[in-house]
């Protein structure tokens, strides 16, 4: 039995440990923010929190998280900083057909409560293992430029 | 709605839901009663299939093959050439035999390794190149084309001509690398079948699941899942998945799901047509050109699809934006033992660009003249014959473009500034390069008119909100979003009181496909209309209803034997001006700085604009340095995304671009096509740049390191 934190409740699953979180998150827990886009930890859109760090899903045996914290979209969802990224994305327009944003977005949140102030260069390796095929990745720089800037002072904040 | 200018951006409609990842793609669907089905493909590249020697099946599992298919075994497209299942012949690696279901997919691998099938296997075409020294040989060529100026008048040209300048220009597979991989789900109803799934095209769907399980119109119906990127890929392959889930859940009756993981949808989906054209031009003493005669080979891999409207595009193109002296083209489709090849974006113009940019910069620079004014000099004008005998009858605002572009890069300065780098500089190597484009918007010649014959509905209800009854896929291109707003617009109507909700063939009538960047200006046309008509006709709190057909504006008429009359009703222009930076002990491409200046008649919403200008160009730039998919012995050598290695964030840079208004009469507030036209320029543009900075002539795309280190 493997026990973990998932989106701040304590949850358990008796899902063999070689069996994939990204499965074990949309299968198990039925939460289908967490996309599969290559399944080999190319994309990042199925990126998540593992203890604050950010991970592919696709690449993690659930085996090596009993213990830990997982967080995904969902988990975020609420929050004053997703907000700040919503209103971004929206009026930096990042968003095309939406498969890779929720990763996209878990990957921003990351880079901001790290960095609240990066330059361009900064977002762009912050976001670089998260592909995007339709935007050309520029409006969702912008988008996090923005989101910086709106949200001074929220990024590390727990 | 009251805009006072149509292109002020307004909300996505779907921000929402994608933003927070809850809006369900197939892959997040379940339904009850579902069953997963895995494909067992052909290991081979051509033969005949022998024997077929099946598992012991565990309960609940089954395999179901061509002699479960109720209609013919043939996914309707164009021709008949393409089975839903091969059981008899295979034609490439992956072809789909049978498809094995059953409630977990752990034990349908482990199934899908024990079918074990015996063939007779043949000698297989794997190239283009061995397909063009067969093309005589039965079946190979699978359509051709030639239209132009006589040969004899050429021959007499070339004969009194000052230089022959002959050139072979090759470009690669171009993979779309949609992040949702295709998926299809074929549900299971006593009285219907119903397929769901991530698509461009539901009637092309819907009619091949009419053939395939030979039923009546009122017992199949298509629902588009919201749709994660289709760049053409999702046009006429998905009418393949829709056959295999429908024929398995008509077989085994229930709902069966078919998504592939990214390995299987890079080796087994259609791909960019890998082209090789050869140019023959004539020029006189001062590099005046004389006559032109232009070649084009496509690669169609195993099946016809949709390569014959390809290539008819692409030889359309193959002047480029050029007005050219006794001009002669014609095309080929080869069959090669390959993966099919079919859609994307661009549809066979991206490869005539490439080409006919290369080989104009080079004889430019053979007559040692400057590239950009020598096009400047050939550049098409309003009232100018098309090269099938058509006319450009809109104004053409390029050169005004090219002179804007030229000035917000700082093009002459630049050219300064490089040389000097470059001379003091081994390593590093800078360049900067210009691409000329346009795109014919909408479905070539009389399309539109003889086979989509788009027709569109508007329902008020009695609450007084406006919903679009059309046919139209929203891939994120943002068709829910701009076409919502012409219908709001027209109407005068709150933006969120007009409603697009996903499409289903049982709401909505066929407005056509989502493709050939017709969805704005020949769908919007249609809404534009009907949303005016309903405005007329309003009754507050009553149910109404308006719909509108298609009519064609006649111009000269086209005739696609002779390959003549007017190809498209209007085009859509570009200028891309791109700096990059050569690494010479590398060969590594950096891009520095793009710009790009774009007409599409009048922009339907700024931002979205944005996102396809950006999106567009970064894909074609990539074509033309990034992306590589090879085949050998008829596999595709690149499974995965980093192994073929489109953009990510790092290998893109911001793009400074600006829209020309150029309002076209028949298109929605002006609008044409756009979707297309940003990914065009690309390659070509890429090409002149590193060609600048290191002042050699390459014959083919992509310039990646390698091509790069064996040039220097």
């Amino acid at each position: 039995m493997i026990k973990f934190t998932l989106n701040g409740r304590l949850v358990e699953t008796d899902a063999p440990p070689t069996a994939r979180l990204l499965d074990l998150i949309r299968d198990e827990f039925t939460l289908i923010g967490t996309k599969e886009g290559c399944g080999e930890g190319e994309c990042g859109a199925c990126s998540v929190f593992v203890n604050n760090h950010l991970q592919n899903s696709c690449l993690i045996p659930i085996g090596s998280i009993d213990g830990t914290d997982v967080i995904t979209i969902e988990g975020i969802m609420e929050s004053e900083q997703f907000k700040i990224l919503d209103e971004s994305y929206s009026s930096a327009g990042g968003v095309q057909c939406g498969y890779c944003i929720p990763g996209m977005v878990m990957a921003s949140a990351a880079l901001l409560s790290k960095n609240p102030h990066p330059s361009e260069a900064e977002i762009r390796e912050g976001i670089s293992g998260n592909l995007c095929r339709c935007t050309g990745y520029n409006m969702i720089v912008d988008a996090i430029n923005l989101a910086a800037k709106k949200g001074d002072g929220l990024w590390q904040k727990k | 709605m009251n805009l006072k200018d149509i292109s002020t951006s307004v909300p996505k409609k779907d921000h929402s839901g994608k933003v927070s990842g809850q809006l369900a793609y197939i892959s997040d669907v379940k339904v009850e009663n579902m069953v997963y089905g895995v494909l067992v493909r052909s290991p081979i590249a051509y033969g005949k299939i022998k024997s077929i020697q099946l598992p012991n099946f565990p309960e609940g599992y089954e395999a179901v093959g061509a002699e479960q298919i109720p209609g013919p075994n043939v996914v309707k497209i164009i021709q008949e050439d393409q089975p839903i299942f091969a059981n008899e012949w295979v034609n490439y690696i992956g072809e789909p035999i049978l498809m094995l279901v059953g409630k977990e997919l752990d034990i349908l691998y482990r199934l899908l390794n024990e079918v074990k099938i015996e063939f007779d296997e043949l000698q297989a075409i794997y190239t283009l190149d061995d397909a063009i020294q067969q093309k005589s040989a039965p079946g190979v060529t699978m359509a051709s084309y030639e239209f132009g100026e006589n040969l004899d008048v050429i021959s007499t040209i070339e004969q009194g001509a000052h230089k022959i300048i002959e050139e072979e220009y090759s470009t690669g597979y171009q993979e779309h690398v949609y992040l949702e991989p295709q998926g299809m789900l074929g549900i299971y109803k006593d009285d219907e079948i119903v397929v769901q799934g991530s698509m461009q095209c539901l009637y092309y769907i819907k009619n091949a699941l009419i053939s395939a399980l030979a039923c009546g119109d009122d017992e199949v119906r298509v629902v588009q899942s919201p749709t994660g990127g289709g760049f053409g890929g999702k046009e006429e392959f998905p009418s393949m998945m829709a056959c295999h889930v429908a024929v398995a859940a008509n077989a085994v009756k229930k709902s069966v799901m078919l998504v592939f993981d990214r390995s299987e949808d890079m080796v087994v989906t259609t791909k960019r047509h890998p082209a090789k054209i050869k140019y023959r031009t004539a020029i006189d003493e001062e590099g005046n050109i004389l006559s032109m005669c232009v070649d084009v080979f496509l690669d169609g891999g195993a099946n016809a699809g949709l390569s014959s409207v390809v290539l008819q595009r692409a030889l359309l193109n193959s002047a480029g934006v050029y007005k050219i002296p006794h001009f002669h083209a014609k095309g080929y489709v080869l069959k090669t033992n390959t993966v099919p090849n079919g859609a994307f974006r661009g549809f066979g113009a991206p490869q005539s660009f490439a080409g006919i940019e290369s080989h104009i910069g080079h004889i430019s620079k053979l007559s040692k003249l400057d590239p950009l004014d020598y096009k400047r000099k050939y550049l098409v004008k309003q009232g100018d014959p098309t090269i099938t005998k058509g006319q450009f009858r809109d104004p053409i605002l390029m050169e005004d473009m090219i002179e804007d572009l030229l000035n917000a890069s700082d093009f002459k300065s630049k050219k300064g500034e490089f040389q000097r780098f470059n001379q003091q500089n081994l390593r590093y190597k800078k360049g900067i390069g210009t691409s000329l484009f346009l795109h014919g918007c909408g479905f070539t010649g009389s399309g539109e008119r003889d086979h989509i014959k788009a027709t569109v509905k508007l329902v008020k209800s009695r609450d007084d909100k406006v919903l679009l009854k059309i046919s139209n896929s929203d891939m994120g291109q943002g068709i829910y979003t701009t076409l919502s707003k012409i219908v709001a617009q027209a109407l005068d109507l709150p933006f969120d009181r007009v409603l697009y909700p996903d499409p289903d063939t049982k709401e909505v009538p066929d407005s056509g496909p989502t493709v050939a960047s017709r969805t704005t200006m020949i769908v919007g046309k249609l809404l534009e209309r009907a949303a005016k008509k309903l405005k007329a006709q309003w009754q507050p709190g009553v149910e109404q209803e308006v719909v509108e057909n298609y009519v064609h504006r006649e111009m000269i008429p086209w005739d696609e034997k002779t390959f003549t009359g007017d190809a498209y009703p209007a085009y859509s222009w570009g200028v891309n001006i791109v700096e990059v930076e050569v690494d010479t002990l590398t060969g590594n491409v950096k891009l520095e700085k793009v710009y790009a200046n774009y007409e599409v008649g009048k922009v339907i919403d700024d931002r979205i604009m944005k996102g396809q200008i950006d999106g567009g160009l970064a894909q074609g730039l990539a074509y033309g340095y990034l992306e590589k998919m090879t085949s050998k012995e008829g596999r595709i050598q690149q499974k995965s995304i980093s192994d073929y290695g489109p953009p990510t964030s790092m290998d893109v840079v911001s793009i400074e671009s600006k829209v020309f208004d150029n309002p076209y009469a028949d298109g929605p507030y002006g609008a044409k096509g756009a979707g297309e036209l940003t990914l065009i320029g690309g390659a070509p543009a890429v090409q002149a740049a590193i060609e600048d900075a290191l002042q050699t002539s390459f014959q083919q795309i992509p310039i990646t390191p390698e091509v790069i280190i064996e040039s220097l």
